[in-house]
């Protein structure tokens, strides 16, 4: 065996026995995805479901009962009847509903002959948190059409004539958030994971003085990234593995991908990652300045910036420039194409793109700070 | 040395005349590190050496001298501001690499994996060295049971006590029969047997190399150590002061150093009058007699003039050639003292400022405590030594009041530690190995916050900042902030702030340990008006030479009390016809050796 491969061969076997033995390495690749997982997955939902909406009807009862029906038979509407306006206020100031429909005395009327139409509905909203708003706005409009074009076969009223309009959910039909959210969390795991670990284990070396040891030995600077990158990308990569099963098992996620271009990206990110931690922590030589540094630099804008919670096309002009900086926004959009959409090309070949610049100049970086010195 | 008239005698460079030319292992030339930072310091300038193969040269001196800088550049982990080292012919700056096959370096903080097993961070060097499999198997296995490690193994190096990590890091070191072996303060903290077994090992291997040419540096803070080593580069202040055999130190001081004997009362006394003398440079207190360095070419004053009974010539040390070189030219008065005398009797009538009684103090089912009973009578210096993890730094922080025993009695200034460990710590001062005030504060802001903290009424504040500043010395630099001192006024500094609320017990963890010897002689002299003052000193340390300035000396072992008792009584224990002068050490060395 010749040097170099005999001295990989201490290096990475020093480093596999120091991930088994050293529980937060574990903690960090296995656990942490688990946590994140479960607490953002089931914790952060934008789905709105069963929005309560006071019902007052001034009409007589006999229409109002089919518009009732048609409203509760939505998914995301609770209705409660108010008895008046005035309550239904009272209620909405006190919080207990989102939001107020009021059918007036001539609706039921009006309704019934195309002559006197349109039948005047008011939808009262609190509007406090304006996406909630737009949402109830929606889904009640949704109701009340569903309603009518009942009424309207029911009395064979053809003379309406009027536009029907269909929607289709594509790609989450069930519009569930976990199935946007999990694939941006897994990104975050992967941060985590490629970042925070390797800046922390790095650090402690320079804070041990283990890495001053190294330095002077005859292992070559190459060959001490190497085997460390080596190892934590082995790491990194089982534990996107685990978390990919984990949101397929726990979240029901369908997978419609393949697995080539999940492994692509998912290698690319951790190359961009590890690199990052490398040089963050040949920078800071200290355990918490690095894992500070990790989480300012990476899951913060992984976080925000990464169209993981937030989409970027609502973004400002200028911030979405900005995210084209930030290579999780990469990472997640393919996450979320290769979950929800499949192979779509168009899509995964470009931000893959993005990921390999990114893996290339963090690498690069890395290289440009470290040298065989303490200096 | 680039300023002349520096020191009192310009370096002396020795190369045996007689000795065939050899090419040494290491040549330095003008080297000059800068740290960068705001301002940039300077840490090693126009330092010219080489070393010689064949022998351990010492590279001494107190901390912050430059040693770590010195040995990080011989190992190429630095890149020099200024001039080159060479290392077996290959320019550090640019051919590192080369070199590194034959370098065996052994960092201050060991650089061992401490979740990596004994045999594995073997095997990792060996590994990194790309031993073969027979050779790795046999050195090993002799470097195992050289260092006595070859029953622990299977130990993780993490749980290896302090003396035995700096065996596996020497092993570690050794592993490669490196050419030149660089070894980072490898005695520090260390237990005076381990490091003993460590000069053993080392002198050894040094014994094999030899035909090799190998050279060993040792870099030390001991001087004892320094005077063991065939050659000394002596540091100070990033300035090379000497370089040449101990002898090459001493052979001034010939005829200089006496042993002037003293009543048993008052030492400290006649060591302050001895030292204002003009034909003496130094007069230190050592055991129950001073130990007398005179001037160059003074005339050696009678005994009584001294204050003392009689005068004996004795060998030079070591420590009295540096504290030669580093001297102040004659007529630096020593440091004035205005000291309040503390009431001679305690709160509660009795002479006795601390006892201790059957302490104990438990870890879980650790025991770092075990039975430990003692007394300090008032202005007595009482030390407690050991080495790191006897036990030391838990009494003592017992006897702060910071942790709570798990059993016995202990009182402090006359209050019930079991019971009121605040009014305990109201009574003493307590002084941190490490700097422990403020560094973004002025010396006048620390002492005021000090003040505030120890409660003092805003009229007592300013009198007693006043009369530290002027005690200390500190007036001139009362507006400098405190992190840009040098070492020795930080120190002065942290005294004063420990002594503003008047304590009647001082507490001093490792005070002097790292200090050059002149400013350690100056804390002494200080902690010596104080306890004649009636002030009680408590102590702790590893280091011997602090050691032979306390009163009375408790040993600590596995966190037993060996022996308690004067340092010339302790010696006297271990005196045998092998050993006619016994040394502290030695008798540690005996004290805590299992019967």
């Amino acid at each position: 065996m010749n040097a170099t491969l005999l001295r990989m061969r201490g290096l990475v076997r020093k480093e596999i026995k120091q991930i088994l033995r050293d529980p937060s390495a574990i903690l960090i690749a296995f656990l942490l995805p688990v946590v994140l997982l479960v607490v953002n997955g089931f914790g952060i939902s934008l789905d709105a479901r069963e929005m309560k909406l006071a019902v007052v009807i001034e009409a007589p009862e006999e229409t109002a009962r089919g518009m009732l029906q048609a409203l509760d038979a939505s998914p995301y509407l609770s209705v409660q009847r108010a008895l008046s306006r005035h309550d239904g206020e009272a209620a909405m100031v006190r919080g207990d509903v989102r939001g107020m429909l009021v059918l007036g005395e001539d609706f039921s009327q009006r309704a019934s002959r195309p002559a006197s139409w349109p039948a005047k509905a008011q939808l009262l909203v609190n509007a406090t948190d304006p996406n909630t708003a737009r949402i109830l706005e929606g889904y009640v409009g949704g109701a009340l059409q569903v309603w009518l074009a009942g009424v309207t076969t029911e009395r064979r009223l053809t003379s309406a004539g009027g536009v029907a309009l269909q929607y289709r959910d594509w790609f989450n039909a069930e519009l569930r958030s976990a199935d946007f959210i999990v694939p941006g969390i897994i990104a975050m795991v992967m941060t985590m994971t490629g970042t925070l670990l390797t800046a922390l284990i790095v650090a402690r070396e320079w804070e041990r003085g283990t890495m001053e040891s190294m330095l002077a030995s005859p292992a070559r600077m190459a060959e001490l990234i190497a085997a460390k990158l080596g190892c934590y990308f082995a790491l990194g990569m089982a534990s996107m593995a685990g978390s990919v099963l984990l949101a397929i098992a726990l979240f029901g996620l369908p997978y419609r991908g393949g697995v080539l271009p999940l492994a692509a990206a998912a290698a690319l990110f951790l190359v961009f990652a590890l690199g990052l931690g490398l040089f963050i922590s040949t920078l800071a030589r200290n355990q918490f300045v690095a894992s500070q540094l990790a989480f300012l630099t990476t899951m913060m804008p992984a976080m925000m910036l990464s169209g993981m919670l937030f989409d970027i096309t609502a973004m400002p002009h200028w911030l979405q420039l900005v995210t084209y900086a930030v290579p999780a926004r990469y990472l997640v959009a393919i996450l979320q194409t290769l979950f929800l959409a499949g192979d779509v090309w168009a899509v995964v070949l470009p931000n893959l793109a993005g990921l390999a610049v990114a893996a290339v100049l963090a690498v690069g970086a890395t290289l440009a700070v470290t040298r065989r010195r303490l200096d | 040395m680039s300023e002349p008239g520096a020191a009192p005698f310009a370096p002396v460079s020795m190369t045996p005349s007689a000795a065939p030319a050899v090419a040494p292992v290491v040549a330095i030339e003008t080297l000059r590190y800068v740290f960068p930072g705001t301002p940039p310091r300077v840490a090693l300038d126009g330092v010219s050496a080489a070393i010689q193969p064949g022998a351990i040269t010492g590279l001494v001196g107190p901390d912050g001298a430059g040693k770590t800088t010195l040995l990080r550049l011989m190992a190429g982990l630095l890149r020099p501001a200024g001039g080159r080292v060479v290392v077996l012919g290959h320019d550090m700056a640019t051919d590192a690499a080369a070199a590194h096959p034959a370098i065996g370096y052994m960092p201050q903080r060991f650089g061992l994996y401490e979740d990596l097993s004994v045999a594995e961070n073997l095997d990792l060097f060996a590994d990194l060295h790309a031993m073969a499999p027979a050779l790795r198997a046999e050195r090993v296995a002799r470097l195992l049971r050289f260092t006595g490690l070859a029953p622990f193994t299977a130990r993780l190096a993490g749980q290896l006590s302090g003396g035995m990590k700096q065996k596996l890091g020497l092993a570690c070191a050794l592993l490669s029969r490196p050419r030149l072996l660089l070894l980072d303060e490898p005695s520090v903290g260390v237990d005076p047997a381990s490091r003993r077994e460590l000069w053993a090992i080392v002198t050894a291997m040094l014994e094999e190399g030899r035909a090799d040419g190998m050279a060993v540096v040792w870099a030390t803070a001991y001087l004892d150590e320094a005077a063991r080593c065939a050659s000394v580069l002596l540091l100070h202040e990033g300035r090379l002061l000497a370089q040449g055999p101990p002898a090459v130190f001493l052979a001034p001081l010939g005829g200089r150093v006496f042993r002037l004997d003293v009543a048993a009362q008052g030492r400290r006394a006649v060591a302050r009058q001895a030292a204002s003398h003009p034909a003496v440079l130094d007069a230190q207190v050592a055991g129950d007699a001073l130990r007398i360095v005179l001037r160059e070419g003074a005339v050696m004053p009678d005994a009584s003039a001294l204050g003392g009974i009689a005068l004996r010539p004795v060998a030079p040390r070591f420590e009295d050639g540096f504290v030669a070189l580093l001297a102040p030219p004659a007529g630096a008065a020593p440091p004035p003292q205005h000291t309040a005398p503390v009431a001679a009797k305690g709160r509660d009538g009795s002479t006795d400022a601390i006892t201790v009684a059957d302490l104990v103090r438990r870890f879980g089912t650790f025991t770092a405590v075990d039975h430990v009973s003692f007394t300090v009578r008032r202005g007595e210096i009482f030390g407690l030594l050991g080495p790191n993890g006897a036990g030391k730094s838990t009494i003592f922080r017992m006897l702060c009041g910071l942790l709570r025993p798990s059993g016995g009695q202990a009182r402090v200034a006359g209050a019930d530690l079991m019971r009121a460990p605040a009014d305990a710590r109201a009574r003493i001062g307590y002084m941190a190995q490490r700097f422990s005030l403020y560094a973004e504060l002025s010396v006048r802001e620390n002492l005021r916050f000090f003040a505030r903290v120890y409660g003092l009424g805003r009229a007592a504040q300013g009198r007693a900042i006043e009369a530290a500043l002027a005690d200390f010395e500190l007036v001139d630099t009362a507006s400098s902030v405190a992190g840009t001192l040098p070492l020795g006024l930080k120190q002065r500094l942290a005294l004063a702030a420990a002594l503003l609320h008047g304590p009647d017990i001082l507490f001093l963890d490792e005070p002097t340990s790292g200090v050059d010897p002149l400013t350690r002689r100056e804390f002494w002299t200080r902690i010596g008006a104080l306890a004649d003052a009636g002030v009680t000193i408590l102590v702790t340390s590893h280091f011997m030479d602090e050691a032979e300035y306390c009163d009375r000396l408790g040993i600590v072992s596995q966190g037993r009390l060996a022996a308690v008792d004067t340092p010339a009584a302790l010696r006297a224990r271990v005196r045998s016809a092998e050993l006619p002068e016994p040394t502290l050490e030695d008798a540690f060395i005996a004290l805590v050796q299992p019967p």
